[in-house]
């Protein structure tokens, strides 16, 4: 069976990022850029599931600007098949990559989009979900085990009180959660391999699907910083403090 | 117009997240009424029906909605649509994970995870794990939120009388099933409605050293939270973790102990009162937001401040 893996380039989860003085936005230029960490966690596990024999092609989905090209073959490193970059320069906001992907999937016929529960960049955790509804198939969100067997997944999640299970039919989106796995990392040999595989290019009008913003954002700003605190010097001086001045316990 | 406010429960009681909700939806205006689907959820329902400032509440109790699966709740969400300006549910994992599914099938945005609301159309959501703050104004007829509960207070539960009407369930959607649930018991107070919490990181080194924390938590009534390291070392379950991508706690009281402080970190517990840091690093970037630091061996310290409380 066919896998499709969506993965967005995102500000890399090391860099602190700075709010723009004008207040647009935050500083994106000359700041290191990075595959999704949730996406290369959907990569690897599609690339277990190839190398268990179950899934036949993996095929990684880019929606952005043409570095995104990069995070693709990223992808194809870890083990994707082939890719396809939906190129635009524009915003695109998830409810809009979710028609994108509703396109391609139509056209691929996969058995399973495994997408990441959240970017690190506008941490929507939607796109998944809208996914599903759109395609009318079943989702089993933040994922930390993915069984497949017999047209259904058995897909294990992480939900506020613990743990829970879920069996879910086939063709069906599964969304990563930290546990899922830990992704590989790329070889060299697997990089030149990478270079050589096939990455087609689109864009949204060919796929017939506009991605004009449905939020408009008016302004981004900085968090309120917290006051520098105190150090102390030993525990006494900590229950004192948390006694007397925080007056907290 | 009305806000439909999307009730999260367990059959049995109605959990704390809703009443943030509810807060939200005062602050946006208009008459609010609650749905509470669920099975054999009739006292859910009837407390739901005390809390101050609902008109509504709307009950479908089948057993198909036993458990939350994204796909029934979605579809009986979107078929009571209509006439609705706003749905709101709290973000939590049941909320994050059937709401976008709601705001696909109405070909509506969602907002995820507000903390403040501006007016009917325009919220305030953290992105980039908190490090900045973006107020969005939403075009769309229909608004399909979540609702950050740090940034809501907790409206009250009780002194309304609000209307219980019964409403048609949709149809069993019969795509998912639930085959088991692994559900992590403790005896303290749940990690989002503690007023204080201990939490523990890598330095910890153990499950078993999570002893000490237990102690610490027990002697304040804590809850007990951890950082990602922890929990994929396994020492804690999942469902402690704390930050970007796990629970965003605001308690009076934060204790992180062996945690260095990571920017993932923070965007789940920075909104805390009060912040006490205890690393054996005196160069740890917690101590920049901790009100109180203190540097010393987390397995000296802990049971010297359990002793002293
Ligand atoms: C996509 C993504 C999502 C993430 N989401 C989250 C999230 O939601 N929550 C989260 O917490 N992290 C998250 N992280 C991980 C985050 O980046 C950090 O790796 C993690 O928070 C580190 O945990 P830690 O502070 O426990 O471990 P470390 O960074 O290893 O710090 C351990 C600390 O313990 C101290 N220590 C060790 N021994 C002792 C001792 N005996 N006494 C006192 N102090 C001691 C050390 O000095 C050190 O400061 C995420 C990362 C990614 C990439
Ligand atoms: N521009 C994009 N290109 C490819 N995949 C995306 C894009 N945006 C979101 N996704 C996928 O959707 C997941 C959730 O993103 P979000 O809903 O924006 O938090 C990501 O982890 C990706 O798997």
């Amino acid at each position: 069976m066919k896998v499709l893996v969506p993965v967005k380039r995102v500000v890399d989860y090391n860099v602190k990022v700075r709010v723009k003085a004008d207040g647009t936005g935050v500083e994106t230029a000359n700041v290191k850029m990075s595959m999704n960490p949730f996406d290369e966690i959907a990569c690897e596990e599609a690339v277990r599931l190839k190398e268990a024999g179950i899934v036949t092609e993996i095929v990684a989905v880019s929606i952005g600007p043409a570095q995104a090209q990069e995070t693709l073959r990223t992808a194809l490193a870890i083990g994707a098949d082939r890719a396809i970059l939906v190129e635009t320069a524009a915003e695109v906001q998830p409810l809009a990559v979710a028609k994108i992907l509703q396109a391609i999937a139509q056209a691929e016929s996969p058995q399973l989009v495994i997408l990441g529960k959240q970017a690190i960049d506008d941490d929507s955790n939607q796109t998944g979900q809208m996914l599903a509804a759109l395609l009318g198939w079943p989702q089993a969100t933040f994922a930390s085990k993915v069984k497949i067997a017999e047209g259904n997944a058995e897909v294990t999640r992480e939900v506020d009180g613990g743990l829970e299970t879920l069996s879910i039919r086939l063709p069906a989106i599964v969304t990563t959660d930290l546990r899922l796995n830990e992704p590989r990392y790329v070889t060299l040999p697997n990089i030149m391999k990478a270079k050589k595989k096939q990455l087609d290019v689109t864009r949204p009008e060919a796929l017939g699907v506009d991605v004009a913003p449905r939020l408009k954002t008016l302004k981004v700003e900085e968090p309120a910083k917290r006051k520098g605190g105190v150090m102390v010097k030993d525990v006494a001086d900590l229950v004192a403090k948390l006694k007397n001045e925080a007056k907290v316990i | 117009m009305a806000t439909l406010v999307i009730a999260e429960h367990d059959n049995a009681g109605l959990k704390g997240a809703t009443l943030n909700a509810v807060s939200a939806a005062q602050n946006i205006g208009g008459p609010i009424h609650l749905l509470v689907a669920g099975s054999g959820c009739g006292a859910v329902a009837a407390a739901a029906s005390t809390i101050p400032g609902i008109e509504k509440v709307r009950v479908v109790d089948a057993p198909h909605y036993a458990h939350p699966l994204a796909e029934n709740l979605a579809a009986l969400v979107v078929a009571l649509a209509p006439g609705y300006s706003h749905i709101l549910a709290p973000a939590t994992t049941t909320g994050k994970n059937f709401m976008p599914r709601v705001a696909a099938l109405l070909d509506v945005a969602q907002v995820s995870d507000i903390v403040a609301v501006i007016d009917a159309d325009t919220f305030v959501r953290p992105i980039y794990a908190g490090n900045a703050l973006a107020t969005v104004q939403s075009a769309d007829a229909v608004k399909v939120i979540t609702v950050r509960s740090t940034g809501f207070d907790a409206t009250a539960a009780s002194g309304g009388s609000a209307a219980v009407e019964t409403v048609q369930a949709a149809a069993d959607a019969g795509m998912s099933r639930l085959l088991g649930q692994e559900l992590t018991r403790s005896a303290r107070p749940e990690l989002t409605a503690a007023r204080i919490i201990v939490s523990g990181g890598r330095g910890m080194g153990s499950g078993e050293n999570f002893s000490i924390l237990e102690a610490l938590a027990d002697r304040l009534g804590a809850a007990v939270g951890a950082s990602r390291a922890a929990v994929d070392s396994g020492f804690v379950p999942n469902d402690y973790q704390v930050g970007q991508t796990g629970k965003v706690v605001a308690p009076e009281l934060y204790i992180a102990v062996g945690i260095s402080g990571a920017i993932q970190h923070l965007a789940g517990m920075k909104d805390s009162k009060v912040i006490v840091a205890i690393n054996k690093d005196g160069e740890a970037p917690i101590f920049q937001i901790a009100d109180y630091g203190l540097v010393g061996d987390l397995f000296q310290v802990v049971p010297e401040l359990t002793a002293r409380l």
